[in-house]
């Protein structure tokens, strides 16, 4: 069988340097590309979030942040975390170097698309950070951008802000299509010889799966996105009804608020996922590798992502049970919601399960994972309030719904990214981390986001609504949430600061860090045997890889070592 | 090893951390214990998830981290073991989904006898409406607001006469007598929110949204707005005096109606408002039943 990809397509090496490192359509190079920008703005976000933290812990310490920016910070700050860093970063970046490593492929199957995605998408970060600086600053409407408040007199950035937002979101959109379009042609053509998909490893299936739901999902963000842009620059009526703001009547007519908010949790929803099975799928084979065991029960896995894909689907409505839809909606969406915590539950219990009877070795990804397990179980749990619609009437807009998205898809994906990075560090670069500081930056990160998230839960139970730049003076609120809230934000100051433990680590090991064995964890996926560590353009040399079984092959009975690489023959079959 | 110790020092911790927490729900004030009980099952299966898969993690942790000569055990699957995991997974959600759809079912249906109160929201204030002896609300729509006509009643229905306007953002309840809030914005997203309530629900420009209760507590409670509306989001603050009914149809009847508001208008404000009767009517919103 010929595939894509393969052997026979010589590829073009690049002489120059910019050809190389700029202009590339090596994939590890545009993953290293995409994982920078993300990273960095997502630095943005961060400091965002201390900003918003130290006004609520300690309101007015800092004179300049007001009720506008305060929105501005906020609403800036989670776009940015969704989709800018966390989606950008688990396909852009992991989808890109994972991919073609992990199916035996030399590339993306279009590798000049996915070069033109990076720049796309850097484009996008380019117009979002634009949003900063235009006359208005940026948005303040909420992540969700819900209309008529978005666009209307009454929140900061309605002029121009709104505008470059809605812009960039539609030009991550282009490039994101153009990614997820390469990630799955790539998974579905170029996968080498033996490599069928049932012995593809669980990352694979993870992205595979969200870069399907992406492609499928975003179209109706961008819609809406166009949609609003109509109304707010052309005077539309697509989501404005009339409406008497600030001492007049508008000119529009007829338009409904929450049509937006279906197509943006249509698209809202799904995103929560695009996040998370990348993440799912990683942390498997991290706790697989460390644990030297099977992961258990693989082909539930691989099913239950695709239900958890194909069902989230069906449940964007929880995120409107108070919208003022048809309050009728709220049976269906509610139970389908619960029904996805069978799979989802499934999932953890495989997680657990694979330890179980292992051989753990606490490195640096596996605590990671270890912790991503709890937090994620944690997460998972307090969706089950919010799903099961008549819990989530006096939860919704409160803390605890910040507490608990906070801890279901910021803190768990972050544990997996960053014992992803601590994973593949010695293959990407071709040195080791310094064990200690990955040790002390898992300590800080795991315990400070815990100390940060678990009181919000319990504000927001109080009642302690979200999106308040200050909580004045409100009789069924304590003083004891003041002290609350001063805890909350030292502790996302300690979290803020350590992650200097993960850049300092990274920098110097790159320079300075012991060299790297080629498979220092004896894995058995393919992305540990290329011939070259660093891998070099092309992965594999002369020839592609030939697999003869699935990527889980750990301390199989009787084999000499623990794990038995995917390529190497079954024992009674003559080598190839 | 010491990842271990954590893990199960966070589940202790966390448990304390619930049982010493001063910060839980505030007593009801309503009906709706029915949704208290539902977060309560939810909360107690949930811990228990919670509790369970956690100190089990722990202990595979602690039980097979690597040590010298030590190797894992290869099984790829056990059908019956996900299968019996499966089965009480299942169990779990529909034990929580039963109280929680049944307090829904009661949520959305509301009584008929349910009095009509209505509660409009602008950027960043509260106003309120209650109707007349005929218990029916006039029509409203935002195209009839003038300075003298800040709720937009239609001044051409009959039924709009006898409603009460009030323009303070204190609002009153007569105790333990279901009520049917009409929600109604002028201008973006609100959510009208009263924690010891638990009810709420988001006014939405261009229709009218509701729910119901019942208060069952006298007293004063504070409203919030719980749906992000702009840089006075936090500042939109109103109360509810639940109060009995007498003291309460008292306060009620001092209050202006929206026939006295047009008989003391000057002639050219009340002139205004006529006029806006003639604007399309298509678009107008319809608040009586
Ligand atoms: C140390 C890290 C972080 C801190 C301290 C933090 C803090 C905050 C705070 C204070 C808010 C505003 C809450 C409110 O009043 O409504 C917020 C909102 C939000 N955060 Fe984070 N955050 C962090 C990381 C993340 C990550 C990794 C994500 C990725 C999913 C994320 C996603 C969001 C979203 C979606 C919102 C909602 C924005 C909105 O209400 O429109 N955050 N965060
Ligand atoms: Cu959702
Ligand atoms: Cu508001």
């Amino acid at each position: 069988m010929v595939t894509l990809a393969d052997d026979l397509q010589p590829l073009h090496h690049p002489k120059t340097w910019i050809g190389k490192y700029v202009w590339s359509q090596d994939h590890k190079v545009i993953a290293i590309q995409y994982s920078l920008t993300a990273v960095a703005i997502g630095l943005v976000a961060l400091v965002l979030s201390v900003l918003m933290r130290l006004q609520l812990g300690f309101p007015g310490s800092i004179p300049w942040i007001q009720p506008d920016n305060y929105l501005q910070f906020v609403s800036m700050h989670g776009m940015i975390m969704v989709v800018y860093l966390l989606t950008a970063l688990l396909l852009g970046g992991f989808g890109n170097y994972l991919i073609p490593l992990m199916v035996g492929a030399r590339d993306m199957v279009f590798p000049f698309v996915n070069m033109l995605s990076y720049w796309v998408y850097l484009l996008s970060v380019i117009v979002l950070v634009a949003g900063f600086f235009v006359p208005g600053g940026a948005t303040g409407a909420g992540w969700t951008l819900y209309p008529p408040q978005a666009i209307t007199e009454g929140t900061p950035g309605y002029q121009w802000g709104i505008v470059t937002m809605l812009v960039s979101l539609a030009i991550f959109i282009v490039a994101f299509t153009m990614g997820g379009l390469n990630y799955v042609t790539t998974v579905l053509q170029a996968r080498c010889k033996g490599m069928t998909m049932m012995r593809m490893p669980l990352s694979v299936w993870g992205i595979f799966i969200a870069a399907i739901m992406g492609l499928l999902a975003f179209p109706a963000l961008f819609v809406a996105a166009i949609m609003m842009l109509f109304d707010h620059l052309a005077g539309t009526s697509f989501f404005m009804p009339t409406i008497f703001s600030m001492g007049q009547i508008s000119d529009t007519e007829g338009g409904n608020p929450i049509l937006f908010q279906h197509l943006f949790w249509f698209f809202g929803h799904p995103e929560v996922y695009i996040v998370a099975l990348p993440a799912f799928g990683i942390v498997s084979d991290l706790i697989s590798v460390h644990a030297r065991r099977n992961i258990f029960g693989y082909r539930m896995m691989v099913w239950a992502i695709v239900i958890i894909g194909g069902l989230s689907f069906v449940v964007w409505a929880h995120h409107m049970y108070v919208s003022g839809m048809n309050p009728y909606f709220g049976f269906f969406f509610a139970i389908s919601t619960l029904i996805i915590a069978v799979p989802t539950a499934i999932k953890v219990y495989n997680w657990l399960l694979t330890l179980w009877r292992g051989d753990i070795h606490l490195r640096v990804p596996m605590l990671f994972a270890i912790a991503f397990i709890f937090t994620f179980i944690h997460g998972g749990l307090t969706g089950l309030f919010l799903g099961n619609v008549s819990v989530d009437v006096p939860l919704s807009d409160t803390m605890f719904v910040v507490g608990h998205f906070h801890m279901v898809m910021g803190v768990s994906p972050v544990l997996v990214i960053f014992g992803a990075i601590y994973h593949w560090y010695p293959k990407i670069t071709g040195r080791m981390y310094n064990k200690t500081l990955g040790q002390m930056h898992f300590w800080f990160t795991f315990l400070g986001t815990y100390a940060t998230y678990l009181p919000m839960h319990y504000i927001g139970v109080l009642g302690v609504p979200r999106r308040y730049y200050a909580l004045g003076d409100t009789s069924f609120i304590p003083d004891s949430v003041s002290t609350a809230n001063a805890g909350i934000t030292i502790a996302a100051i300690i979290v803020f600061v350590a992650q200097a433990l993960f850049f300092i680590n990274l920098t110097w090991s790159y320079f300075r860090g012991k060299k790297a064995d080629p498979n220092p964890w004896g894995a058995s996926s393919l992305e540990w045997l290329t011939p070259d560590t660093p891998p070099t353009h092309g992965n594999w040399g002369e020839k592609l890889p030939t697999v003869h079984r699935w990527a889980y092959d750990y301390s199989v009975p009787n084999a000499e070592r623990d794990f038995i690489p995917q390529n190497e023959p079954p024992s009674n079959e003559p080598p190839s | 090893m010491p990842v271990a110790i954590v893990i199960a020092a966070l589940v202790v911790g966390s448990v304390l951390f619930h049982l010493v927490s001063p910060w839980w729900q505030t007593p009801i004030a309503s009906n709706w214990s029915s949704l208290d009980v539902a977060l309560d099952v939810t909360l107690w299966i949930c811990g228990l998830a919670f509790i369970v898969l956690n100190l089990f993690l722990a202990y595979v942790v602690w039980r097979y981290r690597h040590r010298e000569g030590h190797r894992a055990h290869y099984e790829p699957e056990n059908a019956s073991l996900e299968k019996t995991l499966t089965f009480w997974t299942a169990v779990g959600i529909v034990g929580m989904l039963t109280p929680g759809l049944a307090a829904w079912a009661k949520y959305v249906n509301v009584p008929q006898d349910a009095a009509m109160v209505e509660a409009v929201g602008q950027q960043w204030q509260w106003t309120y409406r209650y109707p007349g002896p005929d218990g029916v609300l006039g029509a409203a729509g935002v195209m009839h607001i003038t300075p003298d006509n800040s709720l937009g009643l239609d001044p051409t229905d009959p039924f709009g006469r006898d409603d009460k306007i009030i323009e303070s953002s204190e609002m009153r309840l007569p105790l333990d007598k279901p009520v049917k809030l009409l929600l109604r914005s002028k201008d973006v997203l609100h959510d009208f929110y009263v924690p010891e309530f638990r009810a709420k629900m988001d006014l939405v420009p261009g229709i009218v949204t509701y729910f119901w209760m019942t208060p069952t507590v006298a007293g004063d409670f504070g409203i919030l707005c719980a749906e992000l509306c702009g840089v006075g989001h936090h500042e939109m603050r109103g109360n509810v005096v639940v109060e009995p009914q007498a003291a309460f149809d008292e306060w009620l009847s001092e209050q202006i109606t929206f026939g006295e508001i047009l008989e003391q208008a000057s002639p050219a404000s009340r002139s205004e408002m006529f006029a806006t009767a003639d604007v399309c009517v298509g678009t107008s919103i319809w608040s009586n039943p």
